[in-house]
C-alpha cells in the first residue's frame, strides 16, 4: 500500500473516532455512508471475482480473440454492449472484467466500449430511469450516447494501440 | 442480488464437478485479484462516504433547481461528475426535480455524468488503466454526456 493511501486511511479513521467521542454529526453520517457502500460491495464483489476467476480458467484465449479481438470487426462492439447490459454491479465490476478480457486478447476499443456501456446501459438501471423520467428521455440518451461511445472508444483504442499502450493491471 | 449469489454458486458447482483442479485455480485467481485491488476500492469508498455526507440530496435539489438553463446544465454536469450515488437514489431524485419544473436537459446532464464520469472512482480506475488513460476516458465521457444533454434539450423543445 502506498504511503499516501495509508495516510488517508489513518486520517479517515482518526476523523471517525474523533466524531464518535465528540458526537459530531457529519462523521456519523460519513460512517453510515461507509457502512452502506461497503455492504453493497460485499454483496457484489465476491461473486464478481469468483466469476472472473472461472472465466480465466475456462474461456479460451482464442475464443476471446476471435470475437472481441483485432479481427472481430463491428460485431465485437455489439458483444461488448450486450455483455455490459447484463453486467451486475456496474462500473466497479466492469473494470476487473475488462482487465480479464484484455488479458485474453480483446482489443482496446472493445474494452472501452464495454466499460462505458456498463455505465450507461445496464438493464435494471435503464428500466428504473425510464420509469422515473419517461421512455422518451431514456431513448434519447441511448441513441446519442451509445453511438458516440462506440465511436470514441474505437478511436481511443486505435490511438493507444498505435502508441503501444499496455494496460497496467 | 440473491439470484447473483445463487447463479455464482451454481456455476462454481458445475465447474467443480467438471474439473476440481481448474476450479481451485479459479478461486485462487479470484482471491489474488480481489486482494490486489482491495486498497483502491477502500480508498474509493472512503472518498465517496465523505463526498456524500458533504453533498446531501437537499443540497443537490438546491444546486440543480432554479438556475438559468445553460448554466444549469454546466452545474449539473459538474455535480454529476464528482458525485457517486446508486441508481435507486439518483432516479427518484431526478423524478422529484422534474416535478419541481427542472428542465429535462439539466436532469440529463446530471444523470448521464453521474453514470459515465467517475471522479471519485479514479483510485480504482487508475489501477487498471493508468492515470493518463483514466483522465482521457473520463473527459470523453464528459463530452458525450454534454452531447446527450443538448440532444435532450432539442427533443424536449427546451433549447
Amino acid at each position: 500500500m502506498s504511503r499516501r493511501r495509508l495516510a488517508l486511511f489513518l486520517l479517515y479513521g482518526a476523523f471517525l473516532l474523533w466524531g464518535l467521542f465528540k458526537g459530531f454529526g457529519i462523521s456519523a453520517e460519513v460512517a453510515h455512508n461507509f457502512w452502506t457502500f461497503s455492504a453493497q460491495m460485499v454483496r457484489i464483489l465476491p461473486c464478481a471475482f469468483v466469476l472472473i476467476g472461472l472465466f480465466e480458467v475456462w474461456v479460451k484465449k482464442e475464443a476471446v480473440e476471435r470475437h472481441l479481438g483485432r479481427g472481430s470487426g463491428p460485431l465485437g462492439y455489439l458483444w461488448a454492449v450486450l455483455l455490459a447490459a447484463t453486467t451486475v454491479g456496474g462500473i466497479y465490476v466492469a473494470f476487473p472484467v475488462a482487465y480479464s478480457l484484455y488479458r485474453k486478447g480483446a482489443k482496446l476499443g472493445v474494452i472501452f466500449t464495454y466499460v462505458g456501456a456498463s455505465a450507461i446501459c445496464r438493464i435494471p438501471m435503464t428500466v428504473f430511469e425510464a420509469s422515473f423520467l419517461g421512455v422518451k428521455f431514456t431513448a434519447v440518451r441511448f441513441s446519442v450516447s451509445l453511438p458516440l461511445l462506440v465511436l470514441t472508444s474505437a478511436l481511443l483504442g486505435r490511438y493507444l494501440e498505435g502508441k503501444g499502450y499496455q494496460m497496467p493491471g | 442480488m440473491k439470484y447473483f449469489w445463487i447463479f455464482t454458486a451454481l456455476v462454481l458447482l458445475i465447474s467443480a464437478l467438471a474439473d476440481r483442479q481448474k476450479t481451485l485455480r479459479a478461486l485462487e485467481i479470484a482471491l489474488k485479484r480481489f486482494l490486489s485491488i482491495l486498497p483502491a476500492f477502500l480508498e474509493m469508498i472512503v472518498l465517496v462516504s465523505v463526498a456524500l455526507a458533504l453533498v446531501p440530496p437537499q443540497l443537490l435539489l438546491g444546486l440543480l433547481g432554479g438556475k438559468g438553463r445553460l448554466l444549469g446544465v454546466g452545474i449539473a454536469a459538474g455535480v454529476g461528475s464528482v458525485t457517486v450515488m446508486p441508481g435507486f437514489i439518483a432516479f427518484p431524485l431526478c423524478g422529484i426535480l422534474l416535478q419541481r419544473g427542472v428542465p429535462y436537459m439539466i436532469l440529463s446532464a446530471f444523470s448521464t455524468t453521474l453514470m459515465m464520469v467517475g471522479v471519485l472512482s479514479y483510485p480504482v480506475e487508475r489501477e487498471y488503466f493508468g492515470p493518463r488513460v483514466t483522465v482521457l476516458r473520463n473527459l470523453l465521457a464528459f463530452f458525450i454526456a454534454l452531447a446527450v444533454a443538448v440532444a435532450t434539450g432539442l427533443v424536449f423543445g427546451e433549447l
